[in-house]
């Protein structure tokens, strides 16, 4: 950098503030209570108890929820056993053709599921509605096509659909994960019982209306809400074929243990903390907006978020810069206004998880940059944070912190950033910015990570295979290869 | 010469390429067989087994970025050399695994087989396995197959030679690295095996044999924080469910092989190779000019 460094500031709160632009709720309707969904019907739990979904953005309740128990939990097993000899042996095409329906009928609804998934969980309404609602369409479009052609991904072998799939999914992406569980399932003959998480039900519930109205077989989705009691009494269901869990690493390995011993076969998506390595060669501009986007994408509850940043020394001064004018300019507030970048954190338990790392953060003396707008006054917010020389030791730079917290590390060489990118028990993901086409690939060859993103962060597709290394978990979601986690395959 | 009296030789491990004596000084007399000794063998303890580890770690990135043609070219050197030690290999495991001399000079003859099978696939499981994905984003996006790293193998009494080859023949073709502990019963052939290996070209630390206890080392190497999967073969429920809890610890990918498996078709097959593989997909932007080009 030149004498010119700094040389400017740019005036944030004159410059750059918005009209409200607050998306309707007019057309959307939630109900005052829901039940639970099984063998095709909405019923009420055995428990007799309900639990409030809140609207993080504003603390209050938007629906009652059932708690399923034992008898609950029995009862949907039962009914996706009883579902799943005529759903695994109908005419593959027709099987395909009902997941088609499903996928066609959530793009109908595409506006009141986004708007819905912001209230219950916080997200900015611009990313339900770009990108959690029409990749969750697009994963069940995907997977449809599937249903009649699986022998082709698997030559020479013996497939056969492996049973009832028990499916717990996290509150950070809640429809588009209920998509990325049941299409693959059904599309290879299984039959679901999915838990979504307890502060994010609302979308897993709209889809299980949806699912009825589209005429699916009784019992062949079924879905129970609950809190991690829920989540355990699926794992430990004996009549459970296969476990598919996405969640923190902590909990995947209780999982594991719990199946220990059992035929139950298992995929675990779990936690990150992505490597984001920018190099002084990088278009700096383009990488700048790929790395804010990187970790404040969904306030940074992302298991593959670009949690740590690995700036090369000689640009170090641009690029920090650059990100706190871009840190600036971010719209953190009402999650259902089309201009908010950063909405509500989901619950009052994480901000708290994340308060604690910042106070980490600060008692260890790193440099810290936080954006100077006013956090709306209720409702669980969070100033999204960025820590400069961060030590490789310090919890900030190993642990998962699942929000807008970006631990910054800077590197003089290659062999160097890749040992630094690499130590850690995690494998998600990782990031690399350059413009030399050969180190991006000597970078993304050498990261031990599931998926990397050059030149790009945080896009994700149905046909692309997305998964960990290491502890961030095993198996793939996506593509080709996600097919395997719903099938025996004898070969 | 009627009275000659055996040289009897001294098998030791084989670690990083070299063969020492285990630090614990301990050794076990496995009878073939007919009952007869079979010498002295070393009881492998856990700081071999993590020794073993290093060895394998250490070799392991370099062995993965050795072009597959050459790491085909090394299996079949493999090959080769099992070739020209046919007739030493068949007697020993007749006499270590209870085989007729025809029976055992034919299941020698097909893990050369075996090997060349495997050699053969170094260069073409890629294809096989990897894909091009058709995002609907402006993003040149693909899944190749990368080693899971450092394997350990675990064979029951029952599996034998044929399972320590095919298992390590597999498990290295794609740049993995191994560390086999060799079952109880039958540890002699599996030494042996490793002068073979030694003398085609595989590089130091890529495959390690252990003798020992399986009762033992099986939790120790469950356990392993670096060893990143765990092949067990045999049927052993017990010790299934065991290795299943212990290897949680870093979530190692275990591997299962039961005995009715062990079948031509079973253990010739690239889905054997697919098994100590990771999927890695990565994403690139392209540039549309007057398209709709992301910006990254």
């Amino acid at each position: 950098m030149s004498k010119k460094e700094n040389a400017f500031s740019l005036k944030f709160d004159t410059e750059w503030t918005y009209a409200e632009a607050p998306e309707s709720t007019a057309h959307i309707s939630i109900k005052e209570k829901y039940e639970l969904y099984i063998d095709g019907k909405f019923v009420r739990p055995k428990s007799g108890k309900y639990f409030d979904t809140l609207n993080p953005a504003t603390e209050k309740p938007l629906a009652k929820i059932a708690e399923a128990n034992q008898k609950d939990v029995d009862a949907a097993v039962k009914a996706a056993r009883k579902a799943f000899p005529k759903w695994s042996t109908m005419p593959a095409k027709e099987r395909g053709k009902y997941i088609y329906r499903i996928a066609r009928l959530i793009q109908e609804k595409a506006r009141e599921f986004a708007v819905i998934e912001t209230m219950d969980g916080g997200k900015p309404i611009k990313e339900a509605r770009d990108i959690d609602i029409p990749l969750a369409a697009a994963h069940f479009f995907y997977y449809a096509g599937w249903a009649d052609k699986l022998q082709y991904a698997f030559p020479h072998a013996k497939i056969e659909p492996i049973g009832v799939a028990g499916q717990i999914i996290p509150w950070n992406f809640p429809l588009l994960m209920a998509a990325w569980k049941i299409a693959p399932a059904l599309a290879c003959g299984n039959t679901v019982v999915l838990k979504p998480a307890e502060t994010t039900p609302l979308t897993a519930l709209k889809l299980a209306e949806l699912i009825q109205e589209s005429g699916l077989p009784d019992g062949v989705v079924n879905i129970v809400t609950g809190e991690g009691k829920t989540g355990a009494l699926i794992v430990e269901h004996p009549e459970i074929d296969k476990i598919a869990f996405t969640g923190s690493t902590e909990v995947g390995k209780i999982i594991q243990r719990a199946v220990a011993g059992t035929k139950k076969k298992t995929t675990l998506e779990l936690g990150g903390k992505a490597a984001n390595i920018i190099f002084e060669d990088a278009p700096i501009d383009q990488a700048v907006e790929g790395i804010i986007n990187g970790i404040f994408f969904n306030q940074g509850h992302v298991c593959c978020a670009g949690s740590r940043l690995f700036v090369q020394e000689s640009i170090q001064k641009e690029v920090e810069r650059k990100l706190i004018d871009r840190l600036e300019t971010l719209i953190v507030g009402d999650p259902l206004d089309k201009n908010t970048d950063v909405g509500a954190i989901n619950s009052k338990q994480q901000l708290e998880t994340i308060e604690g790392y910042l106070k980490i953060g600060e008692s260890e003396g790193f440099r810290k940059y936080q954006a100077k707008s006013k956090l709306p006054q209720n409702g669980y917010f969070c100033q999204p944070t960025l820590f400069f020389d961060v030590a490789q030791s310090s919890r900030l730079a190993k642990e998962e912190i699942f929000g807008p917290v970006l631990a910054i590390q800077t590197f003089r060489t290659v062999d160097e950033v890749i040992e630094k990118a690499n130590n850690t028990p995690y494998g998600l993901s990782a990031g690399v910015w350059t413009d030399k086409g050969s180190k991006a690939f000597n970078l993304s060859s050498q990261l031990k990570a599931g998926v990397i993103w050059a030149n790009t962060f945080n896009k994700f597709d149905p046909t692309s295979p997305f998964g960990g290394y290491k502890e961030s978990g095993f198996g793939r979601e996506g593509g080709l290869h996600g097919l395997a986690a719903y099938l025996k395959i004898k070969a | 010469m009627a009275n000659r009296i055996d040289v009897l030789k001294t098998f030791k491990l084989y670690i990083n390429g070299k063969f020492p004596r285990t630090e614990s000084g301990r050794y076990y007399q496995p009878k073939g067989a007919k009952g007869e000794s079979l010498g002295n063998i070393c009881l492998a303890s856990r700081k071999d087994f993590r020794n073993a580890v290093v060895a394998a770690r250490k070799a392991q990135e370099a062995w993965a970025m050795r072009s597959a043609f050459n790491r085909g070219q090394i299996l079949y050197r493999i090959a080769e050399h099992l070739e020209s030690r046919k007739a030493e290999f068949s007697e020993l495991l007749a006499k270590e695994e209870g085989l007729s001399s025809a029976k055992s000079k034919s299941k020698i003859e097909s893990l050369i087989d075996r090997l060349v099978y495997y050699a053969g696939w170094t260069d073409k499981y890629q294809q096989l396995f990897s894909s091009v994905n058709p995002v609907a984003s402006s993003h040149f996006n693909f899944s190749m197959l990368e080693p899971v790293g450092v394997v350990s193998v675990l064979c029951d009494e029952k599996a034998g030679f044929e399972a320590l080859v095919t298992s390590l023949s597999s498990i290295i073709a794609s740049g993995n690295s191994t560390i086999v502990l060799a079952s109880r019963n039958s540890p002699v052939t599996a030494i042996t095996f490793a002068d073979v290996l030694q003398h085609s070209d595989v590089p130091a630390g890529v495959v390690n044999i252990l003798s020992g206890d399986q009762a033992e080392l099986a939790t120790h190497v469950a356990k392993h924080m670096d060893v990143n999967a765990l092949l067990y073969i045999g049927d052993d429920q017990e010790l299934l469910k065991n290795l299943q809890i212990e290897s949680t610890g870093n979530l190692k990918r275990l591997v299962h092989w039961p005995e009715k498996n062990l079948t031509l078709d079973y253990l010739e097959s690239p889905y054997r190779i697919q098994e100590f593989l990771e999927t890695k997909t990565t994403w690139h932007p392209i540039e549309q000019i007057g398209g709709s080009a992301p910006a990254y």
